[in-house]
């Protein structure tokens, strides 16, 4: 009972701290974002401001709108939420690693995908449409490569727990340098920036007809749905910052409960230089056409069977 | 053999595999038979002759339960005559008449390959018992077992649906009457899965690897191709065909995977991958007969099944739609329903065949294969938010769509039935796999499995109940917490359309919606393209444009036709012998007279 009440509570812990996390990832990035492009930038805590006000405020809902379009936004937070609790954050062992392993978190992103492109299509406009329909083409090419990276990533850990797969690196420090290692981190790197719609894939920043992917599903969207909607995203894109850490910078990460101070300090600065990271990216390119995004991902792909193929001729 | 005529008794045989496909046939044909007294009553007289329904439905069971050879083949042409008729139900139509024939003769082929099967594996075991070829299987000529296993895979496989032998299924499915399809489809096309597992493992048991490597690679490009092709379609009943072929190829590499690890000894990836194959088998079987019921019932409401003239059907028939999207989802295998279950075992056992294969070659194919899988995956999600999307969603795009109506209650419990038969196989996932694992002895599963418990295969761990008490937790988190900031109201507004009014014609189109996927897909799918712009007489003014856009029939053309053309050719070639005079073919008797005795010397 105790036990029990203990994963609650850590399972609690980390996805508030997650939560709350979220919102102010993204307004570092642009923050940095901003000083890399010699403007000044929005304040830091922008969009945690963004949020609650968009979760006070009154919804315009679609006259066309059915069910799915009232249910996609709780099915898509929930879907980030329950992947934040697959992920060893400041834990070795994740809230629910005996739940689910890497691919119930792939099954989790596919699901939210699933409801958000739904809704897009709910209302009827094209923007729906165009934001749907480049949002399932994009994921069908990352997924796969996020799939290969995780394989890659199993097969040196021995399994595809996510908690087991971290152990393993800190275990094994050599490991970090490996070949295999590094096409892999790369294969994630940008299956990150295609997931979290970053330039060089999508553009977070704008509601251009364009060029816009995510956000065009989000254009029916007002008030609290919309802020639900938009701290989910937040979410999204810090879990995969997570998943990230945690497959190949597991470092600091905490095996008893006095190490949690220390893992959140090394947390927050891991982030801290991937936001930087991120910012330098999307500072540095320009938007891919969406047909020449295949390119972009189909390296992903390729790096991460690379990766594979490493991993299996040299153990 | 004894007796003057051996193998004119009819045997039988009951054992778990039996037993799991006889399930699997029995308890979607109830279903399907619910459905389609239903739909006979709403939409005037059972469509084709219910007579002939039960007579497919007992051939189907009699192929699970015969024991030799005889009974097999005798069940397996009644079953293919029987459906075949059905196919032809509505016989007026020269679409149907031209599908159903093409049906015919690849039915009549695969059976072809089967008998020649059989007819060697009868001759040197001396026997048409199924048992007594399990007996001597070890003894047998490994050239002869192999060509067994080539004419076996060629036979089941083109009933199973496996690309390249697939091309009656998108033709067959969409012409059935929709009862017809989904028995076909979610039941019919299992039995060549059956007989490949009788094959391969227990007719010619111990093979080399490479006969599970040919399975494992068949059904990569199976469910790939399948799934693409699936996404290039508007007609809802052949997106579903092309989904079963992608699903057969699911099963497929989960088949191919245990030939693989039984001949490198490894008895716990062999175990894992057949529970995995067998557990798609069932949970295909379920949500494809509820999709495809679910297809019939659009078609009967608004007289189409091209999505196009579909759209805003979720507010005409809701639970039409909630049965619909329960099947999409588990299709599309998203946790926490049957299709993620039993894809999630693939995945483990491709993994795990690729971590007991000792040679780096023989580990990189189900590596591959797990790539395509995942590949295979996402296309279907986007091939499902296409169909559930477009035709369920935003605006009627046809007056039918407008006035289309809810089905009677009959149909209702039928796709009711299996839409929580999807989510309670999914959630009794490991239940299931260990009750699978221990219904086919060959996989005396190392699976855990007390009830609702863990699937956990060693490399991973998955708590389906969990995952799905977690997503319900929280979705009431997500719901009520916001609430702690005051109510909010939400107002009812029109769709913001850049101003104007929003016209169904202002909506994505299923076409429009695969576009970026038929762009990127392009070297596979070569879709053409065609756009005539006329242009009025006499001026530079545009009259009308015609847009077209079609996918070219690759295997069609380089396979069958090609095929087709050179046996064209040789019969003309042949035909200069048969020139109706009486003197040469009395000289063509002599010879073959003279040249049958002088060989019988």
């Amino acid at each position: 009972m105790n036990e029990m009440l203990a994963s609650v509570g850590l399972s609690l812990l980390q996805l508030g701290f997650l939560l709350a996390l979220a919102p102010g990832l993204d307004g570092l990035i642009k923050r940095m974002k901003a000083v890399l492009q010699g403007r000044r930038g929005p304040p830091l805590l922008q969009p945690y401001f963004d949020v609650v006000k968009l979760l006070r405020k009154d919804a315009v809902v679609s006259e066309q709108a059915t069910a799915v379009f009232r249910w996609a936004p709780i099915v898509y937070a929930a879907c980030f939420a329950t992947a934040a609790l697959l992920v060893p954050v400041l834990w070795s062992r994740a809230p629910l690693a005996g739940w689910g392993d890497a691919i119930a978190l792939v099954g989790l992103f596919a699901l939210a995908r699933f409801a958000l492109a739904l809704a897009g299509l709910d209302t009827g406009s094209s923007f729906g449409g165009m934001g749907s329909s480049r949002e399932v083409a994009v994921a069908a090419l990352a997924e796969p490569a996020l799939l290969l990276v995780l394989f890659a990533v199993a097969w040196r850990s021995g399994g595809t727990d996510l908690g087991g797969a971290s152990a393993y690196l800190v275990s094994h420090a050599v490991a970090v340098v490996a070949p295999s290692q590094l096409l892999a981190l790369a294969a994630l790197v940008i299956v990150v920036i295609a997931e979290t719609g970053r330039v060089p894939a999508d553009n977070p920043d704008t509601h251009l007809e364009l060029t816009m992917i995510h956000e065009g599903m989000l254009l029916e969207y007002s008030g609290r749905p919309l802020g639900i909607l938009v701290w989910a995203s937040h979410l999204k894109q810090i879990v995969l910052f997570s998943l990230l850490v945690a497959l190949f910078f597991p470092f600091g990460v905490a095996a008893v409960p006095s190490g949690i101070p220390r893992a959140v300090g090394a947390f927050l600065l891991k982030l801290v230089v991937l936001a930087f990271v991120m910012s330098a990216v999307e500072s540095s390119s320009a938007k891919l056409r969406i047909l020449r995004l295949p390119e972009l991902l189909g390296a992903a792909s390729a790096l991460a069977m690379l990766a594979l193929i490493a991993e299996v001729v040299i153990r | 053999m004894d007796g003057p005529l051996p193998g004119l008794v009819l045997t039988w045989q009951l054992d778990g595999l039996s037993l799991l496909f006889g399930l699997v046939v029995l308890s979607i044909s109830v279903m399907t038979a619910v459905y389609a007294i239903g739909h006979a009553r709403h939409h005037g007289g059972f469509p084709g002759s219910g007579l002939l329904y039960l007579l497919f439905i007992l051939a189907m069971l009699a192929v699970v339960v015969a024991g030799d050879g005889f009974t097999f083949l005798l069940a397996w042409e009644t079953m293919s005559l029987a459906s075949f008729a059905l196919v032809l139900t509505d016989h007026r139509r020269v679409a149907v008449r031209q599908a159903a024939w093409s049906y015919l003769v690849m039915t009549h082929t695969a059976t072809a390959f089967i008998l020649a099967a059989f007819l060697l594996l009868a001759r040197t075991s001396g026997s048409l018992v199924f048992a007594d070829w399990t007996v001597r299987a070890p003894a047998l000529d490994p050239v002869v077992a192999s060509v067994v296993f080539l004419l076996g895979l060629v036979g089941f496989g083109t009933k199973a649906g496996m690309i390249p032998l697939h091309v009656w299924l998108p033709r067959a499915h969409p012409v059935a009457p929709s009862h017809v399809s989904a028995l076909m489809s979610g039941v019919m096309i299992k039995l060549g899965i059956y007989g490949l597992v009788r094959l391969s493992f227990e007719w010619l048991v111990p093979g080399p690897a490479w006969w599970g490597a040919l399975i494992l690679a068949l059904g990569a490009t199976s469910a790939v191709l399948g799934v693409l092709y699936a996404l290039m379609e508007h007609d809802l009943k052949r997106l579903l065909a092309y989904h079963s072929v992608e699903n057969i190829g699911i099963i497929l590499m989960g088949l191919g995977a245990a030939v693989v690890a039984r001949s490198l000894g490894a008895q716990v990836a062999m175990a894992l991958a057949l529970v995995a194959a067998l557990f798609h088998v069932v949970n295909h079987a379920t949500f494809k007969a509820l999709l495809f019921m679910g297809a019939g019932t659009i078609d009967a409401a608004v007289g189409t099944r091209d999505l196009e003239r579909c759209g805003g059907l979720l507010r005409r028939m809701p639970i039409t739609g909630l049965c619909f999207l329960i099947g999409s989802a588990a299709i599309s295998a998203l946790p926490p329903l049957n299709g993620f279950a039993s894809e999630w075992l693939t995945f483990q056992s491709l993994l795990t065949l690729g971590r007991v294969a000792i040679e780096p070659q023989t580990a990189l194919l189900p590596l591959l294969a797990g790539g395509a899988l995942a590949l295979t995956g996402a296309l279907a999600v986007a091939c499902f938010v296409k169909a559930f999307g477009i035709t369920f969603l935003a605006l009627p795009r046809s007056p039918r769509a407008a006035a289309a109506r809810e089905t009677g209650r009959l149909e209702l419990a039928a796709m009711g039935a299996l839409a929580v038969a999807c989510i309670a196989l999914g959630l009794g996932a490991a239940p299931v796999a260990s009750f699978i694992g221990q219904l086919v002895p060959l996989a005396a599963a190392p699976l855990a499995g007390p009830a609702l418990g863990p699937i956990s295969v060693g490399s991973g761990r998955l708590v389906v109940p969990g995952i799905a008490l977690a997503l319900l937790a929280i979705a009431v988190l997500v719901t009520l917490v916001p609430r702690l900031l005051g109510p909010v109201r939400s107002r009812i507004a029109e769709t913001w359309a850049c101003g104007i009014t929003l016209q169904p014609i202002h909506e994505y189109t299923a076409t429009a919606f695969a576009k970026p996927i038929r762009l990127m897909f392009r070297d596979i799918v070569r879709p053409v393209r065609d756009v005539g712009i006329v242009h009025r007489a006499g001026t530079r003014f545009v009259a009308s444009v015609h847009y077209s856009s079609h996918i070219a029939p690759v295997f069609e053309r380089y396979v069958y036709l090609a095929v087709k053309d050179r046996l064209v050719a040789a019969a003309h070639v042949v035909r200069r012998a048969q020139n109706g005079s009486l003197q040469l073919y009395l000289a063509y008797v002599f010879a073959a007279v003279l040249t049958a005795l002088l060989l019988a010397r």
